[in-house]
Formats: structure tokens, C-alpha cells, sequence
């Protein structure tokens, strides 16, 4: 594939741990601090009304502490904004809670845990949360969710006209599941596209398919954690927005295959 | 938007596989649901359960063995889809054409049966669940495709019962964005008990058969269904994706926004982003769950955009609700009724809810009908209209 039509970058948000946000991460990918891994507590969004903020699940709290990291650097009204979800598994706290329910008798599926199942929950309380009514998609890629949600956030860009948020989180399951899905780490990772440059534009992306290995990091504590939870995959063009420079990165798109995203800074 | 045309389309349900098999059912007035005892459900409800195709995968799938999956492959396998593939295939090569399938629970089913087998002593789950291969909502997305030997983009959406309403947006998004150049779309969503136990603790399964707009109502029948197509802007091909419209309810995750408005602006959207006008419409396939909540607020909705007037109906009293599958089921049977010049009235449904003041069928009408838009609303205040048409 050629590469698409230009994005912009109007704004980046992290959690995970050692990275707590994107000014802390920037910082760690700059170089200009050493990498410290750091136990990560559950994360406490701001834009959750108080009495979901109490029920919120812990992964929708990481969607959400992912998104409020990267609203907060833009002036754009998020409500305006379409969105993306991307996740490989969503909440696997819940599946199993809801399997394991489902061995008893009686069998008892907690009302809450089944409405919050949906692969897309932390969408809808997004959406309740900042009054978003515009387009909402939310998708699963297994490993390959950040490069699937990040072509999926383009073309909402290029074809549909929406600025849109693209959130990329996972979490480790609980056992048994943990030992058929072990997801290192708890992380979640978030952009802001829009179609016009605008002051607060970091760069600019295209994006295209490729055949190559994927781009790994030098640091090898970053290494691991690029390969500890799907959404970390975005580590590389992460590191490419934090130092401010022009290149080009491979994100994983498929056992064999990449997505290459060319990054601009604005001249 | 341009007309996106629909090279092929294929559908299996309760009604049967097959696009015949879904004809015959809807012109004759015969639902799918029965009352049937599936895996070890207690509950006391109608099933819209698919017939002859729960035997274990070819060998060389095996890993991916689920009661998901086993559906899809016996859906890919109906209408000479498999053939069509291979021409769209051919004409773009498989790298240039994207898989978007949605599915709102994937092989779970997989999982409650590794469950249930977990060793007593350790509570490990047994070795042959592989959950990445069944269980993963992305399974079915990678299985099909790699079934099919596509690779464009590839993903699963999940969006609970707007989930392969949303495909058909998604897809037309990447081809007119050039990340592919022609779209395989889809949903498959099979039986499982954390459905079934899931709206019964919502209270939202019927005991008695699904009955939409119905005065005395009383909740869904659920069901499973696998359905494909393909968008192929060089396909030339009778029916056409005219347009979509996709919102979101920002009002509450598991009920709708009474006054509708979230579905309004759907509908509202689909008919912009077609340059089409609500009186251009001939039919609407109502999202009509059977549920109190949603037939009053979607019928509040169809008369925001289109007035009291305009013919509808929901078809889940022949299907019924196939959730992530539900929007390629019923996209499918919006094109058998552009095919026939049918529009289905609402099966099951007896006396009219007074309440509800959209054009509900209830009786079957034989005239052209060029335009049709089909609903799908799902948990979380997700909201797909999708329009199509008839080329001129």
C-alpha cells in the first residue's frame, strides 16, 4: 500500500507503569530520565461522574486515565470528538467472574458485571462521561489492536471529516485466565487526530502496509514493555512524537505483517 | 457518500443457510425460534438456534475450534460466497482486501466449557482452550480471514448488537481512505450462556417469543447467526451501500435514550451521508428488540426523521435477537427485500403498543422497494443506521 493521506497529532496520552503520564514519558523517551519501573497503582480519572467513578471498573478507569492524559493537552472540546477504542481483550476480570458464575447453581450473573462486559464499555462511559455523541468504534486486533485502531482513527480522520480520539488499552487478566493470556503489564495509550494542522499539532502520520519486522526500542526495560500489553506497542511512535523528530516506524498489523506510520514534525 | 456496490451477500440464521432459506421463512411467515434445550440452559425462553453445523473444524483449524468459529466457516460456505471471494480475491489481491467482522461475545462459549473443566486441585483451565484462537473477540475477524487468505486490515468490532451494523462503516471508511481497495464485512455471534444469563439478570429475555412493538411485549428471544459481504466499488452488482450514520446515545450503558435521540441522529446521518431524503425511503428494518425500552424510544426516533407514515418492522420475531450479529442479518434480509419488492411485517406481534406511532407492518406488502434503511442499536448507547438502495 502507498502511503495514505497525511493526520495530525494534536495530542498523546499514556498510563502505564514507570510511565505515568505523557509528560513523564516524554521525558523517559527523550533520554533526559532513566526508565524506572514502578508499580502502578489503579488509576483515579477525573471525568468519571463520582457515583461511576466509585462502580467504574478497572478497566474502563485505565481507558479513561489514558484519554483525560491526552484531553488535557488540547483545546479541542472532547465531546466533539469521535472515538476509538482499542483492545485486545477489554475486561477479562469480568469474563472470568461471569464463567466462573456460570459453573454454579444457581447460576447468578451479577446485572452490573454483564452490562460493563461489552467490548465497548469504556466507550459508552466515555461518551455519558464528556457528552460525546459523534461516531464510536470499538475493535479488537488481538496483539495487533494499536495499529488496527490507529487506521481505524485515520479514516474516521480522512474519510469521515472527524477529529477523533484513538484509546488503546489492556490489562492482565486474573487467573486461570492470566496463563492463557498473560498480559504483563496494566497500559493504556491514547491520540488525538485531526485533519487540519493546528498550533498545538505535534506531527503529522501516513500510514501504510508493509512487510517487515516491527521496530523495537533500545532500552531494553521499554523493550519489555512494548511487548508486555498491546496497547505498548505504540511505544515506537511514541518515542518519535516525545523527541520531536521526522522518521518512520513498523508497528506490528499481523503475524507477518506491519504498519509503517511516517512521522512529520510540523515545518 | 457514492453508492458503494455489494458484490455478494450471504446469511444463516434460524431460518436456515442461505439466502433462499431466509426468503421462504420471511414471505411464508415462518419464524426460528423455538423453545429448544441448548447446552445446559435452565432458563425458560424461545431460541432462534441455527441447525446442522456444530461439528468440530477441519483438522488444520483445529486450534480454532469453537462453536463461534464452526459458524462462521458453515456461513462462509453458503450462496457460493467462497466462489465470490476467490474473484475479489483475484481482481485485488488478497493484501488489498480488508475483513471486518463483528461479534459481540466471539467463542466465549469456549471459555464457560474450559470453565467448567478447570483441574479441582489447581483451577487451571484445561489444555485444549486456546483462548487467543476462540475466546478472543478478534478470533473470528483472524479466522475468517485467514480462511479466506485476506490481509488488509483485519479486525473484529465489538460494539455489542451494533457490532456488524458497524462493519459496513468502518469498511467503506478504509477503502475511501485507501488502506484497502474492496472489503469483506460480517457478523457472527453464537449461543452461549453469558448472554443468555446475562439479559436474564437484566431481565430483558422473554419466557414468551419475541414479539416487537407488541402492546403486551415482554423482552428478547436470542439468537446466533453468521452473514457476509462483500463491498467492491468495481462490483457490478444490484444493490448498493448508499450510506451510514453512526452516533452515540451518551445517555446510559444499558438502556436506551427514551426520546431517541442518539438513534434520530443515526438515521438522521445515514440519509445525509447518502444525500437521500426520508420520504426516498421505502422500508426501515427496525433495530425492534422486543424489549419496552427500545421499540418506544426507537419508534419515537423513526418519527423524528420520518414521520408516522413511513412502513417498518423488526424481523427478530423470525430470528430473533442475534445481537453482534444482528446488523448483517439484517442488512442481508434489507437486501432480500430490494431483491423480492417485500416489505416483512412484524411477526408475532399481536396487538399494535398504542404508544408506538411509527408504520409498523402487520400484515406482509408486495411493492418495489428501492430504498431501505436498516437499525441497529446496541449496550453502551451505540447507535448504526445503514442505508441501501436499489442502482438505478
Amino acid at each position: 500500500m502507498s502511503a495514505g493521506e497525511r493526520v495530525w497529532v494534536e495530542a498523546v496520552g499514556i498510563t502505564a507503569p514507570g510511565l505515568a503520564n505523557w509528560q513523564a514519558a516524554r521525558e523517559v523517551l527523550r533520554g533526559e530520565s532513566a526508565y524506572a519501573a514502578a508499580d502502578m497503582p489503579l488509576p483515579a480519572p477525573q471525568l468519571l461522574p463520582p457515583n461511576e467513578r466509585r462502580r467504574a471498573t478497572p478497566t474502563v478507569r485505565v481507558a479513561f486515565q489514558a484519554a483525560e492524559d491526552a484531553i488535557r493537552a488540547s483545546s479541542l472540546d472532547p465531546a466533539a470528538l469521535a472515538s476509538v477504542f482499542a483492545s485486545s481483550d477489554a475486561d477479562l476480570n469480568i469474563i472470568h467472574r461471569i464463567s466462573s458464575a456460570l459453573t454454579q447453581t444457581p447460576r447468578f450473573v451479577s446485572p452490573t458485571d454483564f452490562h460493563n462486559s461489552v467490548h465497548n464499555a469504556a466507550a459508552g462511559y466515555w461518551s455519558i462521561a464528556v457528552g460525546a455523541r459523534a461516531p464510536s468504534t470499538t475493535l479488537s486486533a488481538y496483539d495487533f489492536s494499536f495499529a488496527a485502531g490507529l487506521e481505524e482513527a485515520s479514516a474516521l480522520v480522512l474519510a469521515d471529516g472527524f477529529d477523533t480520539l484513538l484509546v488503546a488499552f489492556d490489562l492482565p487478566p486474573p487467573q486461570p485466565l492470566f496463563e492463557k493470556r498473560p498480559i504483563a503489564c496494566i497500559a493504556g495509550v491514547s491520540l488525538i487526530l485531526t485533519k487540519a494542522r493546528r498550533p498545538e499539532s505535534l506531527a503529522s502520520l501516513r500510514c501504510s502496509h508493509v512487510h517487515e519486522a516491527s521496530t523495537t526500542m533500545a532500552v531494553p526495560q521499554l523493550e519489555e514493555l512494548r511487548h508486555g500489553n498491546p496497547a505498548l506497542a505504540a511505544l515506537p511512535l511514541l518515542e518519535l512524537l516525545a523527541l520531536g523528530r521526522s522518521g518512520r516506524v513498523v508497528l506490528p498489523r499481523g503475524s507477518n505483517a506491519g504498519l509503517a506510520v511516517t512521522v512529520e514534525p510540523p515545518s | 457518500m457514492k453508492p458503494l456496490p455489494i458484490g455478494a451477500f450471504t446469511v444463516t440464521s434460524a431460518l436456515g443457510a442461505g439466502r433462499d432459506a431466509h426468503w421462504r421463512a420471511l414471505r411464508d411467515g415462518t419464524t426460528g425460534l423455538r423453545k429448544v434445550q441448548f447446552d445446559t440452559n435452565t432458563l425458560d425462553c424461545w431460541l432462534g438456534e441455527v441447525a446442522d453445523f456444530d461439528v468440530p473444524l477441519p483438522e488444520q483449524w483445529s486450534d480454532w475450534d469453537c462453536r463461534n468459529n464452526r459458524l462462521a466457516l458453515f456461513g462462509l460456505h453458503q450462496d457460493g460466497f467462497l466462489d465470490a471471494v476467490a474473484k475479489l480475491r483475484a481482481r485485488y489481491g488478497g493484501e488489498r482486501v480488508g475483513v471486518f467482522i463483528g461479534t459481540s461475545t466471539s467463542g466465549v462459549q469456549q471459555t464457560e466449557l474450559a470453565y467448567r473443566a478447570r483441574d479441582p486441585e489447581s483451577g487451571r483451565l484445561p489444555d485444549w482452550f486456546k483462548h487467543r484462537y476462540t475466546q478472543n473477540i478478534f478470533s473470528v475477524a483472524d479466522f475468517v480471514a485467514k480462511v479466506l487468505d485476506l490481509g488488509g486490515p483485519t479486525l473484529a468490532i465489538s460494539t455489542a448488537c451494533s457490532s456488524s451494523a458497524k462493519v459496513f462503516a468502518s469498511a467503506r471508511r478504509a477503502i475511501a481512505a485507501g488502506a484497502c481497495d474492496a472489503a469483506l464485512v460480517g457478523g457472527v455471534d453464537s449461543l452461549c450462556l453469558t448472554t443468555l444469563y446475562g439479559f436474564n439478570s437484566l431481565q430483558l429475555v422473554s419466557t414468551d417469543i419475541c414479539r416487537p412493538a407488541d402492546a403486551a411485549r415482554s423482552g428478547i428471544s436470542i439468537g446466533e447467526a453468521a452473514g457476509f459481504a462483500l463491498l467492491d466499488p468495481n462490483a457490478d452488482a444490484p444493490i448498493a451501500m448508499l450510506g451510514y450514520g453512526e452516533t452515540s446515545d451518551a445517555y446510559h450503558m444499558s438502556s436506551p435514550d427514551p426520546e431517541g435521540h442518539g438513534a434520530a441522529a443515526a438515521m438522521q446521518a445515514a440519509l445525509t451521508c447518502a444525500s437521500v431524503e426520508a420520504a426516498e425511503v421505502d422500508y426501515i428494518n427496525l433495530h425492534g428488540t422486543g424489549t419496552m425500552a427500545n421499540d418506544s424510544a426507537e419508534s419515537r426516533a423513526v418519527c423524528t426523521v420520518f414521520g408516522t407514515s413511513t412502513p417498518c418492522s423488526s424481523t427478530k420475531g423470525w430470528t430473533g435477537h442475534t445481537l453482534g450479529a444482528a446488523g448483517i442479518v439484517e442488512a442481508a434480509i434489507a437486501m432480500l427485500c430490494i431483491e423480492h419488492g417485500f416489505m416483512p411485517r412484524s411477526l408475532n406481534t399481536r396487538t399494535k403498543d398504542p404508544t408506538i406511532d411509527a408504520a409498523v407492518l402487520l400484515e406482509d406488502r408486495y411493492a418495489p422497494v428501492r430504498k431501505v434503511m436498516s437499525n441497529s442499536f446496541g449496550f453502551g448507547g451505540s447507535n448504526c443506521s445503514l442505508l441501501f438502495g436499489a442502482r438505478a
